[in-house]
């Protein structure tokens, strides 16, 4: 169990990267440089020399590569989980990861196929999320930390307030994918102010989405804020809690800072795709605290309510798992 | 079946649906009925100049050390041509007749358009094509360019030249001022296509003079368009055997 942790960990950190090399295809506009798909220039993918990843096509040949690494990670991750876990709910959620990135390659082939669709780009950016989501999840459930914490937290109030916070970062996350795919990133020239006023002077569909970006990330940071508040007056005993959230406070600070540099940077692109990052570890270090505010519910899922395949049979033959 | 298999056969039934359901005017088709001939002997002429107005910004140099093999196309550096005056004309603007010309019929040329990209550039950068004239597109560097028509009316499309000397062909089904092209492996190419149903279009040259020959009499709206600074419009009334000239006065302060 300690490998199949570590190498949870090394697909949850290959997903960053995933995410990242996603970000610079986006923020360089070079979803299109690679006109065709599964193929290359008419060539096998891994066949494409090396050599002639230039420009745009360092960007999006260089994602499509990491992204094809990512996949084969997750089939053995799917593989190796399902062999060895003992919880059933576990060895589902491997699975289903497997299902994640295997959607993903399709809506990435998709979107450059029909030149960069906005619902198809922004389920693609929605979905890498989810998936890194179910990915941290693997690499959590698996760690030492969760199958030796004996600590049983029951506090429905922080329940339902990780449960928000993190569905409130998953909204915004899933905003600014849309306005990164419909070209509204600098729809609202300016910041703090808008058009040099609190409220815009116009409103037009992308200056509405900016501007919304805005106001959630002001909700997002209050509440994170509040969230981590709470676990420092009612859990701040609790390591396991109050890591995440003083984590969370940091990173959304980064997160609006970075936010910023967008707009005054004029969506320079290694400054936009660390602001998509960090909202994806955002993302991540909330739904950590989520899953720890969970942990007696999800206990009650059954630590080994079902054998697996492997474990079953060697039981069967009497070798020890 | 691949979804890129599917994709031609999308491309072409999406014009024929469309026209069914709007009721659009199909290239490929005959002449209308009621439709005429211009009759040359009788025809007239606008020519004009295009100026700009005030001091022109400076193009910014081209970054094109993304692609080495771009670099060494251009050993002395390369800017933008977005802004390119000579004698206070304007060049690269596209003018046209933009309305007023009626029922008229004109036949198609079967002779293409050129596109080449060379030394990591569109030539030429802003150029005029019929509506279902094909347009070739070539590759004359010893680098790969992706060819993507940004087209909004007509079929967007975007394809790879991976090989030098590559050539392909391609049509507009409609017309559309302006398609843009672009280049996503180097970012900084990009070239401009105003597709019409008529002959009467030309891109400004040598001190920003441009010529439409053949006019038919009539009363018309001449559109001066440019990449940066938008578009101008004149009414023009031609008279048979007429020769008319018009200017554009565009203000560099616009372009900042």
């Amino acid at each position: 169990m300690v490998w199949l942790h570590r190498y949870s960990k090394l697909v949850a950190a290959s997903t960053v990267l995933l995410i990242a090399a996603g970000g610079m295809v986006t923020s360089t506009g070079s979803g299109l440089a690679v006109p065709d798909w599964p193929n290359t220039y008419g060539q096998f993918m891994f066949r494409f020399p090396f050599e002639k990843m230039v420009g745009g096509i360092l960007y999006e040949h260089g994602h499509r590569l990491i992204a094809s690494t990512v996949g084969f990670l997750t089939i053995v991750l799917a593989a190796w989980t399902w062999l060895r876990e003992p919880r059933r709910w576990v060895r589902r959620l491997a699975v289903g990861a497997l299902g994640a990135v295997i959607l993903q390659g399709v809506l990435g082939g998709m979107t450059v196929l029909f030149y960069l669709p906005a619902p198809i780009s922004i389920g693609h950016a929605g979905l890498a999320q989810l998936f890194f989501c179910m990915t941290i999840s693997i690499a959590l459930f698996t760690s030492r930390s969760w199958l030796t914490d004996r600590s049983s937290i029951d506090d429905l109030r922080l329940r339902r307030l990780t449960i928000f916070t993190t569905s409130l970062v998953y909204c915004q996350i899933l905003i600014g994918a849309t306005i990164r795919h419909t070209g509204a990133g600098l729809a609202i020239p300016d910041f703090p102010l808008a058009f040099g006023r609190v409220l815009p002077p116009l409103w037009t569909a992308p200056i509405a989405l900016h501007y919304m970006h805005r106001v959630v990330a002001l909700v997002v940071t209050i509440q994170i804020c509040a969230t981590a508040f709470y676990v420092w007056t009612h859990h701040r005993r609790q390591p396991q809690l109050l890591g995440p959230a003083l984590l969370l406070v940091g990173l959304v600070a980064l997160q609006a800072t970075l936010g910023a540099f967008v707009v005054w940077s004029r969506l320079q692109p290694i400054v936009n795709t660390a602001h998509v990052v960090n909202g994806a570890l955002v993302l991540a270090t909330s739904l950590v605290l989520t899953l720890r505010t969970h942990r007696v519910k999800l206990d009650r899922l059954g630590a080994v309510d079902e054998r697996s395949p492997l474990i079953s049979s060697a039981s069967a033959l009497g070798v020890r798992s | 079946m691949r979804v890129k298999d599917l994709r031609p056969a999308l491309a072409a039934l999406a014009p024929a649906v469309w026209l069914s359901a709007c009721g659009g005017q199909s290239s490929s088709s005959g002449p209308p009925p009621n439709a005429q001939r211009v009759d040359e002997s009788r025809a007239g002429r606008i020519s004009g100049r295009v100026v700009l107005e005030g001091q022109p910004p400076a193009n910014g140099p081209i970054k094109m050390t993304a692609d080495p093999e771009c670099v060494r196309q251009n050993p002395e550096g390369a800017r933008f041509e977005t802004i390119a005056v000579k004698d206070d004309g304007l060049e690269n603007v596209f003018v046209y007749v933009k309305d007023g010309l009626g029922n008229y019929y004109f036949d198609v040329p079967t002779q293409p358009v050129t596109l080449d990209q060379k030394g990591c550039r569109y030539h030429p950068h802003v150029f005029g094509i019929r509506v279902g004239q094909p347009v070739e597109i070539s590759n004359s560097d010893p680098t790969l360019h992706n060819v993507h028509a940004v087209a909004k009316a007509n079929q967007e499309f975007n394809f790879p030249q991976p090989v030098p000397g590559m050539k392909t062909r391609r049509t507009f089904t409609r017309r559309e001022v302006m398609v843009p092209f672009r280049c996503d492996v180097h970012n900084w190419m990009n070239a401009y296509v105003g597709v019409l149903d008529h002959p009467y279009f030309a891109v400004t040259s040598d001190g920003g003079h441009f010529e439409l020959e053949g006019v038919p009499a009539g009363t018309y709206t001449i559109e001066a368009w440019h990449e940066k600074l938008g578009t101008q419009t004149a009414q023009v009334t031609l008279g048979e055997k007429e020769a008319k000239e018009i200017s554009f006065t565009f203000n560099a302060a616009s372009a900042n």
